[in-house]
This record gives C-alpha cells, structure tokens and sequence, in this order.
C-alpha cells in the first residue's frame, strides 16, 4: 500500500500549498481592505496606543490625551469641554469621532502627509509616533461671550475675521461633554453616546454648521445684493411697498411683519432693508427674477457642499425653479431657503470685507510634536460675492438698520455697527426663529458674527431678531473688539 | 523483488539533538520576545522555562536514545517547535488580557500539559514496545472511540460550549474526548481494515471503470458515515464529523487503493452535510456566517454569526507580510484567541512569513509521517501510522481553512499550538506512536531474519504487505 500512502501524502501537500494560498490571500492580497473595514477596530486601537496631538486655543489645549494604564494606553480630555464642543467634536473608542477630531484627525494622530518626515524619524528612532498639535483661530473671549450669551436658549453663533475668514467663535447650544463619550468604559460612552443623541436639540449635531434653519429677513441682504448687483437699483431707488403684498397666480397675500406699513407707498431700498420691509423685497425678488437672487446667493456660498473648515458645512440652499409667488417669498428668507448660521456669518463677513468672501477656517497651525509648524493656514478667496460698491452700499444699508432700524439692540457706544435682523417663521405653531448678523466697526470690520435663537429662545413667540439675538451678537462684538 | 544490502544505518539521534537545540532555540527565543514586546523586559523566569522545556524535551530525546533509537529524528523536533511557539504565543495572550483585567493564567496551564504530554510521550514508548501490539485492541479501540464520541452526550458530564457539544467537564477539569477519540479510532480502522481489505478491495462489480464495493461490504461505510452525521447533529460540530470521516476514508483508500471508496465517502458526506445545513439550523447557521461573512448583519449577530470569523480575518490583516512581532498585535481582539484563534493570533504577530513556516512544520511532521508509514513493513503499522499522520495533517488544514474563511469554521484546535490538555496529550501521544513505528520502519534487519524469507522480512519488499505479520507483542 505503499501507492496510495504516496497519493495520500501528495494529497496532504496539495492541501497545505492552499492553505499556504489562502493565508497569502488574507495577509497579503486582502489586507488592505480588511485592515481599513470600518467595524475593525485595530485602527482605533493603534490610534489609541499613541499620543494623540491636542487641539490648542489660544495657547492652551482645549483638547488633549495622556497616558493612562489600560488596553487604550491614552485618555483624550477635554478641559471647558461644553464650550468648545461644536468646535472639537468627540474622540470615542465606542463612537468614533465628530467634528475637528474627524476632520484633522490625521494631524492629530500624525498620519498626515506633512507629517512624513517626524514619521520617518519615529520610525527611524524607534520613538512611539505623537500627533500633531492643531491650533485654532478661536478668541476664548468671543466664545465665552457667544456662549454666555446663548444661555439656555438653543441656537448658534459663528464669528468669523472678515479679512481673513478665521472663525474667532463657533458656539451651538445645548452643546455637550465630550469627555463622557471619551471615557474608555465602552459601556458608559454607549450610553453616554445614546443618551445624547435622544436628547432635546440634538447637542451631537452643531447648530452652527450641521443644521439648516429657514434664514428669514437676513436673506433680504442676498435681495438687496443681487439688486445692486443688477446695476437696475441704488440704495435710493424707490420700490412699492403696499401693506400687504397680493401674490399672482394664488389668493395668498404677504403681509408685513406685524401687519405694519413700511412708511408708504413706496420705500427706498436702504429703508426697507431698515426696517426689513416684506412686501418690498418681496416684490423686489419677483421684479428680479429667482434666477437673479439664486446666483446671488451662490456667490455668497449657497448650495456649495464642498465647503470643510475643515469640518463638513452642510450646504445652505435656495430653492430651484421657482414661481412667482415662491419667489416672492424666498427673496424674504421664507419659502424653503434654509441656511446655516455658519453662511449666514459668511454674507456678512464678504459684505464686511468689500464684497470678498474668504474661506472661513478653523484651524492655524499645525505644529508636530517638536514643535516645527508643518502647516499654517494662509487666508483664501472663497469668491467675489458683490462687487466693492455694492458692498459699500450694504455696509451703509446695515448700518442703517443698527442705527435707526429693527437692529438697534446691537449699538455699540462708539462703534458703528452695520447689521441685519431676522424673524423667520418655521411654518409651524412653534415660536420663529430670531436671527442677527452683523459686522463692526463698519469702516474697518474685524468681526462678522451671525447668531441664530431657536424658537425666540426665553422670549418665544413675542421674539424678533432684534430683541434676543442682536445682543448677543452685541456682546461677541465687544469681547472681539476688546482684545 | 530487491534484496536489502546490509548497511550502516543512521540512527539520526545525533541529526534530532541538532534539530532540538533549534527547535529549544525558536521556543525559548519566542518566550523572550513576548517579554520584551509586552513589558520591555526579558521574563524573571526565563532561566527556570528554559531549563523546564530543554529537560522535558532532552528527557524524551534520552527516552527514545534508550527505547526507540531508530525512530525518525525530525518529527519530534517539528513537534517541540510547534508546542514551544504554541506556549509563547498563550503566554503573550495572558499580556493581552492581563491589560484589560482579565487574568486566565493560560500560559501556567499549557505548560503543566506540555510537561504532561511530553511525559505521556515517553510513558508510551517505554510500554510500547511494538506498535503491533495494538493491534490485538482493534474492536476495545473501536469501543473507546465510540464512548469517547459520544461521551459529551451524556447528559450531566457533557457542556455546551458556543453552540457545541463537544466537551466533558470531569472534576473540574474541561476535556475534548474527541482529541482521544481519533487515536483509537485510528488504531480501530487499522486493525480492522488490515484484516478485511482484500475483500474491500477486490470483490464487488465494476462500473464505468470504476470497482464497486459489494453492497454487504458498504456496511461499515455506512456506520461510520451514520455516527460521523450523528456527531454533527447532536454535537453540533462539523469539524469533529469531518475529522473522523476523512480519517475513515481515507485510511479505506490506503487499506483498499479503491479511488471508489473516496469517492462513495465524499459524496456521502457533502450529501449528509447538506442536509444537516438545511434541516438543522445550527449547521446552516454555520454556513450561512461562512458564505456570507462580510454582510455586517451576519457580522453583527451575537450567536452563529461571522463576528468572530471575520475580528480573525482583521487580526491576520493586520499581520501582513512580516507581523507586528511578538507583544505588539492585539490578538485579544479575536475572541477565542488562544484556542480556536490562535492560527489568527499567530498570524498578527510573526505575519504571512511566520505563517508560511509553522505550515511548513506541519508538513513536514505529517510527511515525515508519511515516509514511516511507507518504510515500516506491516500492513497494520502502514495504514495506523498513515491514519495518525493523515489525522493531524487533515486536522490542521480543518481548522486553517475555516480561520482563513477557505472553509465553514469548526471548533477542532490547531495541534500542538492551541491552549487546551486534550489536545496536546492526544497530539504527543500521535508523536509518540509513529515515532514507534518509525523506530521499527528505520531499524535495519537482523542479519538472521534478511535470510528466512518465509516469515514478512524485508527481504522481499512489497509482498510483505499484505500478509501481516503475526509476530505480536515485544517478540523482537
């Protein structure tokens, strides 16, 4: 039997070669995708295993990792956790991460590009890989001030440099801990983690830029932009401004704000964005066509998904095709325009700076782990909103509406403030929401800033614009300017 | 028909002690690496494992210098490597756990159970002093075997371990009956085929080219296929069911050198296997985590799913060419790392290479095997030591192929490197009877016997075979 025990024993080898094959296969051809499947969890592990850069403001770091003595081998902090929490997102073994722990996350854990050279060394020396510091363009002053003046209300604030596009504040109430979904024990921060997301306000998902709010009569910049823009319209220009507007092809009619007359039959443009005149720019957005107001908008960074600060702004849209009275009521913020108050910020920030939109960003610098800059940020043309005459005359239109219109809540005793407010119905029975923009000092902005009040926040349905969110936009101007 | 020339025959005792400082060496060095890749420093008891494992392993080598001394020199080195790496690699695991709080003591327990083993190992060549001996234990064989089988069964002694019943808890001690079980069963069909293969083999009509067995004589094919089923369905382990009945099978191809009988055995199988996949939902379950194993709701259910399949996968991913080295991996990810998974732990840290060479220590023990089987001279000591060979060959590829997703995943444990007792004993014990066997392939003739060509001698070499000796019982 000495033939079959040979053909056996060719058989066992036959079988050992595939099993040599198919461990090939795993290890070597499959690896890749195995290694980068999203339910292993090695990456995050590895990532755990070594230190992870922190996130600076202001020279302290708001978020930060240190060594501690379990499987992780690192524990990710947060220090004023709540307050910067629209900003850092969460760093989770459970959850994974959100925000500026997701997006700079390969600075963070050093795995960047630019990070090539310390990794080589790491590697070289034998040294356990650190991440990279990310250091932000965040003012704590602006931020506390953002914050405080949210209180208890939910909303948002965004302040950006309008010369620059640096965001000084970036503020979403409820805000969250992050520390509670960074605890190690997976059983804490999963509950952590479902308890959150169930929570009132959806504090996981920043106000700021991940959710989208009808713009209500701060769009009336937009309006007034593409009217401007149309070479047909000068602040001066007298526009119809009937009590209530009738809309063609339906029997619905567009009252103003409260039932009031806007002054007369007539208005010019600069006063009707004063006192934020609704049958004017109505009928000035039917006059000017959707397309007109669209493109305008666009310029000004509407439906672009492509923005990253390097977190994700989720776009803010105007609605295609149009009729008229849809038009009507988009060109008023109404409609379904939705906006973030991130771009909100933003039409301000290009009005303030001569009709130049600069990329906002979050992040500065990106410092290695000895310290060497491998990145900093250099200010970046996102586009030409208006042209430098148009945003001449918006920035005196706005000052118009701090001085002696709907935005006099924002004065400021020897600044000039150039602002814009918004009460924007959200078509429900629900209080509307209170918006402000504004840019100070007028001549020379430094600041940009939009702050959105959920539902009128404490004052509910008796809220505007001018009454809850002007202040606060108010106070982040001072905390900036008083740098 | 060829005449042995007397010659100088090597021992190879010298070439094994080469072999066993290398395989020390590979051990010893794996011990040391786990220390340095875990805590950074060379383990406080390096000196008290190495002296413990080179005198276990001298102490057999003096044993068989003493008692076997022409047994083949690679098999027992290949066998201390593999147990050597199997022990670091469980050592490291304990670090693994230890660092989330989980203390198991793994490493502490195999290495009682290597000692044991290796103590079993010698225990049986000093009493064994001739393989044919066993041979008078054919049909207690087969009883063993069958009661070992079915002893999870018994209600009380038996526990379900993962949806399996394929282990007795006896005073405290868990035990896989089945490690045991298929070294009785092989020496059962040894001894029972050697005495019945003629008629096996050459009585029965012939179709298609193909020699049919008689329809009386697929009796005991069909016996073992009924109670290899039946172990897949009452036990709920596929890999014990496969493990047996491709012993059978192919221990009736050696016996018989009938391609049919093969053939008539996997087409028995696939069809029994699947009808247990669609009538029993535990073995389709076990398929279904196999086919589908990526599918994340597949990969998310708690029992019968790929979760643990595919954390395996991750772990030898994460391997790749060259390991994470010893210490560096996180082969507590998989569960199970230390028995079912440690193909999978083994790969994240030594990596495709490392892999590629313990594959290799495996081959070449069961080809080493193989070459003994083919040189020893009774028909009953080819087919046992062909059997034992083909069993731990076939039981590695079992499980190498369902760690490495080739085939559906079974509980059987990878020989010699994976944490459990039985599995060692039955593996040493493996070791230790072709080892018994080679001693007497390797053993040169006594110039008396070379000249009575009546009795089987190596004299005429092939003829032999087929009529076994009856010299039985320390006769030599």
């Amino acid at each position: 039997m000495n033939t079959p025990l040979r053909r056996l024993a060719s058989v066992v080898l036959v079988l050992f070669v595939a099993l040599m094959v198919g461990t090939s296969w795993v290890q070597y051809v499959q690896a890749d995708a195995l290694n980068n499947d999203p339910r292993n969890v090695r990456n995050l592990y590895r990532e755990f295993g070594n230190a992870r850069g922190p996130i600076v403001v202001a020279g302290q770091a708001v978020a930060s990792s240190a060594p501690v003595d379990d499987a992780f081998g690192y524990q990710r902090s947060y220090t004023d956790g709540e307050l910067y929490s629209a900003m850092t997102g969460f760093y989770s073994v459970v959850n994974g991460r959100s925000e500026l722990e997701l997006a700079a996350n390969e600075q963070l854990t050093g795995r960047g590009d630019q990070l090539f050279f310390s990794r080589i060394r790491d590697m070289l020396t034998g040294r356990k890989p650190e991440g990279a510091a990310v250091e932000t363009t965040i003012l704590p002053a602006a931020q506390l001030a953002a914050r405080e003046g949210l209180g208890d209300q939910e909303g948002a604030v965004v302040a950006i440099e309008p010369s620059t596009g640096k965001i000084l504040a970036l503020v979403s109430t409820p805000g969250f801990d992050p520390n509670v979904l960074a605890t190690h024990d997976t059983k804490a921060a999963g509950a952590a983690y479902t308890e959150l997301a169930a929570a009132p306000g959806n504090p996981l998902l920043s106000n700021a830029t991940r959710e989208t709010y009808p713009p209500g009569s701060t769009f009336k910049l937009v309006t007034a932009a593409a009217a401007l823009e149309s070479g047909a319209y000068a602040p001066d220009t007298q526009i119809p401004s009937p009590v209530v507007l009738d809309l063609p092809q339906t029997s619905a009619t567009l009252p103003n704000f409260g039932g009031e007359s806007c002054g007369g039959e007539t208005v010019s443009l600069a006063d009707a964005l004063r006192v934020s005149c609704n049958t004017a720019f109505a009928q000035l957005g039917m006059d000017l066509g959707d397309d007109a107001i669209r493109e305008q908008a666009e310029r000004f960074g509407f439906d672009d998904d492509s923005l990253r600060i390097p977190m994700r702004v989720v776009p803010s849209t105007f609605p295609a095709d149009l009729n008229a009275p849809q038009t009507a009521q988009s060109a008023i913020g109404q409609f379904s325009v939705q906006s973030t108050p991130m771009q909100i910020a933003m039409i301000s920030a290009a009005i303030a700076n001569g009709g130049k939109l600069m990329t906002p960003y979050v992040v500065q610098t990106v410092r290695s782990a000895d310290l060497t800059t491998v990145r900093d940020t250099k200010p970046e043309l996102l586009s030409t909103a208006v042209s430098p005459g148009t945003a001449a005359s918006l920035r005196d239109m706005m000052v118009g509406v701090v001085q002696s219109g709907t935005g006099q809540a924002a004065q400021i005793p020897g600044v000039q403030v150039a602002g814009k407010t918004g009460t924007a119905q959200t078509g429900t029975d629900e209080a509307p929401h209170a918006w402000f923009t504004a840019f100070a000092p007028a001549d020379a902005p430094r600041v940009a800033v939009a702050v959105l009040v959920e539902h009128g926040g404490s004052l509910g349905s008796d809220a505007t614009g001018g009454k809850v969110a002007a202040p606060i936009a108010k106070a982040v101007i001072e905390a900036v300017l008083g740098q | 028909m060829a005449t042995i020339q007397p010659h100088r025959v090597r021992a190879g005792r010298g070439t094994e002690l080469g072999l066993l400082v290398l395989a020390l060496a590979i051990s010893i060095s794996g011990y040391v690496l786990v220390g340095l890749g875990t805590e950074g420093t060379v383990p406080a008891d390096v000196l008290g494992y190495s002296l413990g494992l080179t005198a276990l392993a001298v102490g057999l080598h003096v044993v068989m210098r003493w008692r076997a001394p022409f047994a083949d020199p690679v098999i027992m080195p290949v066998a201390v490597a593999l147990n050597g790496i199997g022990l670091a690699m469980i050592y490291r695991i304990d670090f693994a756990y230890a660092a989330r709080g989980k203390e198991h003591g793994f490493a502490e327990r195999q290495l009682t159970w290597t000692a044991l083993s290796i103590a079993l190992a010698a225990v049986v060549l000093v009493l064994l002093r001739d393989h044919r001996t066993l041979r008078r234990y054919t049909y207690t064989a087969m009883v063993v075997g069958l009661a070992l089988v079915v002893l999870p069964l018994v209600p009380g002694l038996g526990v379900l371990i993962n949806g399996a019943r394929i282990w007795v808890r006896f005073g405290g001690v868990g035990l896989q009956p089945a490690e045991l079980a298929k070294i009785a069963l092989a020496v059962f069909f040894a001894g029972y085929l050697v005495t019945h293969r003629d008629t096996l083999a050459l009585a029965g009509p012939r179709v298609l080219g193909l020699q049919l067995p008689r329809a009386r004589d697929l009796g005991p094919i069909l016996i073992v296929w009924g109670a290899s089923l039946a172990v897949l369905v009452l036990e709920r382990d596929l890999g014990t069911s496969l493990l047996f009945f491709g012993l059978f099978v192919a221990m009736l191809y050696l016996a018989t050198e009938r391609l049919s009988w093969v053939i008539i055995g996997l087409g028995l199988f696939v069809v029994g296997a699947f009808f247990a996949a669609t009538a029993f939902a535990h073995v389709g379950a076990r398929f279904d985590a196999w086919l589908h194993a990526m599918d994340d709701d597949v990969f998310q259910k708690a029992v019968g799913g790929s979760g643990q399949l595919v954390r395996g996968l991750f772990g030898l991913a994460n391997g790749g060419l060259f390991g994470t080295g010893l210490g560096q991996g996180r082969p507590d990810l998989v569960p199970y790392a230390e028995s079912d998974f440690i193909y999978a732990s083994l790969g994240e840290e030594l990596g495709l290479t490392g892999m590629l060479a313990i594959l290799l220590g495996y081959l070449i023990l069961a080809e080493r095997g193989f070459r003994t089987a083919v040189g020893v001279r009774d028909g009953f000591g080819k087919l046992l030591a062909g059997g034992l060979s083909f069993v731990v060959a076939f039981q590695t590829v079992v499980v190498v192929g369902g760690v490495t997703k080739m085939i559906p995943l079974t509980g059987l444990t990878t020989p010699f490197l994976a944490y459990g007792g039985s599995s060692l004993v039955a593996n040493w014990i493996i070791v230790a009877l072709l080892l018994r066997v080679s001693d007497e392939a390797r053993r040169p003739a006594p110039a008396v016997r070379a000249l009575t060509p009546e009795v089987g001698t190596p004299v005429v070499v092939g003829a032999s075979d087929d009529h076994p000796t009856e010299r039985i019982g320390g006769a030599s």
